[in-house]
């Protein structure tokens, strides 16, 4: 039980347009243990985002239970949520998200900033996990002075910024030319390697494949829960 | 989330759009400065009315008679007998008309003469630049001296000494022995136009003994009220209770009078500046919308990464306030400027008051904070998923 890091009960997401209701997700159970790197696959419009937006506490359930580390999410104000954004949780988006006007250095030293972690510390941290993804020499440049790739991995290092135990990956690859993608695949996994819990949504098979493990998910419900064997 | 990061974050979004910021804030750096100048001017207008009214006289009082029935006027035995008092100093009765005066070929049409006394010169603390005022010994003398006001003497006599020379009055002679300082224009009256002469020889110039203008100096500022008091219930006997017939005034209640128009008219002038510092907020709120908009994906990334509500709202509310904060500044400083350069173009001192400063720049700060308020909560209340997904 201990080691249970995400457990997902009978878990809804209804869009209300108008008269219409979209079933974006449509009864889920799902358990992630600390540690695994799981991938979630699907068509476009299956779900994925819907669902990793309420795993990543962004996005709230229509109905159902989600626990995350133990703790009953539907329980937490905004801002415990915010804190949990802040400190447990790494996101990784499939457009990188990074603010513009800012620096590499800087856009991964912002989750710290909410954090409230002190200046030196701060800059020091980053630094490190933008040597660590390999943009040692492009820590002062913008976003856009930077490549596809490069930016997936400034928001990587951004994701990491307060040693989150999840990381979240939203198609991680999917803007990327397949040099690029398979490289910061590599860095994924490394990641995994040392220990965070890895969830990572994909629609390429191919990608999926790089888990440990692949859930397949299809119309809000999921359809196959396999281990894959190395 | 600290105060330094929001201001950072905050200073940062200004200084991208440097263009707009400046425009932003032109609308409270404009309303600071109007509010600056006008009321300073307002303000330093006042201090010089004041100065004016006070230069007419200390502790003086005057009273005007209109008359009842058949009496429309005091004699000159009534009026000077009011000096028998414990609170008076001083007494000249008044009687003016209008003449021709000439010297040579130079002439001077419609001029104010007065008649008055020896204590006229007290009572309304005049100067003499050249010479000398009317002396007692000239009044009871009846002697046919002038002293003649610096416009006067100037038009008469140009760059000739007037003094000891004789000019005419509606063509009788009168020697010129003083001539007054100028006192330029002022709202109390001006001499620089008059010519004086002693009463009693103006009981023979025109013709005419009816007091209608009496000039009192109360011996100090405590004994006006006490003075005026005492001429109010002689003349009221003089006059059968008729408390119409005379008006008694003192100079404080002119300065009340003046006081209380001018603080109106300051008050007028920094509400409507201070509209202009209401517009000026909203042009605040209209960009800081505007901005709220443009960042909404920001907003959504910030919100993702770890930032509660009030971050968010802190971060928003610092910039509009710092937008608002700086334009203050400049408004202080163009205000100054302006109020230096209108002060001395009109004459009077409108350096603004610490006071004046204080006030418009914390009214600028608070008009920042009154419409960054509801663009911040609009961006703190953003929904991230959404905000997330906004192209
Ligand atoms: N904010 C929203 N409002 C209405 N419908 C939505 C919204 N977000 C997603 N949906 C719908 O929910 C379904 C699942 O979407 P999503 O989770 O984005 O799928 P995926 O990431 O697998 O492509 C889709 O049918 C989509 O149109
Ligand atoms: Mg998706």
């Amino acid at each position: 039980m201990d080691n249970i890091l995400i457990k997902i009960r009978n878990l809804t997401k209804i869009y209300k347009m108008g008269e219409n209701e979209v079933r974006a997700l449509d009864g889920i159970n799902l358990d992630i243990e600390k540690g695994e790197f799981v991938s979630i696959v699907g068509q476009s419009g299956s779900g994925k985002t819907t669902l990793m937006n309420i795993i990543g506490c962004l996005d709230v359930k229509t109905s159902g239970e989600y626990f995350l580390n133990g703790i009953d999410t539907s329980k937490l104000s905004d801002n415990q949520l915010a804190d949990l954004r802040c400190s447990e949780i790494g996101f990784v988006f499939q457009n990188f998200n990074l603010l513009q006007k800012m620096t590499a250095l800087e856009n991964v030293e912002l989750p710290m900033i909410y954090k409230g972690v002190p200046t030196k510390e701060r800059r020091q941290r980053a630094q490190m996990l933008l040597e660590m993804v390999g943009l040692k020499e492009r820590m002062h440049h913008r976003p856009n002075e930077l490549s596809g790739g490069q930016q997936q991995r400034v928001a990587i290092a951004r994701a990491l910024a307060n040693n989150p135990h999840l990381i979240l990956a939203d198609e991680p690859t999917g803007n990327l030319d397949s040099k690029s993608g398979s490289e910061i695949m590599k860095i994924i996994k490394e990641l995994n390697e040392r220990g965070n819990t890895v969830v990572l949504i994909t629609h390429d098979p191919n990608i999926a494949a790089q888990a440990k493990r692949i859930v397949r998910i299809k119309d809000g419900r999921i359809l196959e829960n396999e281990v894959v064997t190395p | 989330m600290r105060y330094v990061e929001a201001l950072k974050i905050a200073i940062r979004s200004i200084l991208s759009n440097k263009m707009r910021s400046f425009l932003t804030m032109l609308g409270i750096i404009i309303g600071v400065t109007a509010v600056i100048a006008l009321v300073s001017i307002g303000q330093g207008s006042t201090r010089s009315v004041t100065s004016q009214i006070q230069s007419m006289g200390s502790n003086l009082i005057m009273v005007n008679v209109m008359g009842r029935g058949g009496e429309s006027s005091l004699t000159y035995d009534q009026a000077i007998v009011l000096k028998d008092s414990n609170f008076i100093a001083a007494i000249s009765p008044v009687i003016s008309t209008s003449v021709t005066a000439m010297y040579g070929n130079n002439s001077v049409d419609n001029t104010t003469v007065n008649g008055v006394n020896g204590d006229y010169q007290s009572i309304r603390d005049i100067q003499v630049a050249a010479g000398r005022f009317i002396l007692p010994m000239d009044d009871e003398g009846r002697n046919r001296v002038a002293v003649l006001g610096s416009n006067v003497a100037r038009e008469l006599f140009g760059f000739t000494d007037p003094i000891g020379k004789t000019i005419k009055l509606n063509g009788q002679n009168f020697t010129v022995v003083g001539i007054l300082s100028q006192k330029g224009s002022s709202i109390a009256g001006s001499d620089d136009d008059s010519i004086f002469i002693p009463l009693k020889t103006m009981f023979y110039f025109a013709k005419n003994r009816d007091i209608r203008q009496i000039y009192i100096e109360a011996t100090s500022p405590d004994t006006v009220e006490l003075a005026k008091n005492e001429i109010n219930s002689k003349l009221l006997t003089i006059f059968k209770g008729d408390t119409n017939a005379f008006r008694i005034i003192d100079q404080s209640q002119i300065l009340s009078t003046v006081n209380s128009v001018t603080a109106t008219l300051s008050l007028l002038l920094g509400g409507i500046a201070g509209i202009s510092l209401l517009v000026g907020g909203i042009g605040i709120m209209n960009i800081m919308l505007v901005s709220v908009t443009e960042r909404t994906r920001e907003i959504g990334i910030r919100k993702a990464l770890g930032a509660k509500k009030k971050d968010i709202l802190l971060q928003f509310i610092i910039e509009s306030l710092t937008l608002s904060g700086l334009g203050g500044i400049v408004g202080i400083i163009v205000g100054y400027v302006l109020s230096m350069v209108l002060g001395s173009a009109m004459n009077i001192n409108a350096k603004p008051s610490l006071s004046t400063v204080l006030i418009s720049f914390s009214f600028s700060v608070i008009v920042g904070l009154f419409f960054g308020v509801y663009p911040a909560n609009k961006a703190a209340n953003l929904n991230p998923i959404e905000a997330l997904r906004y192209e």
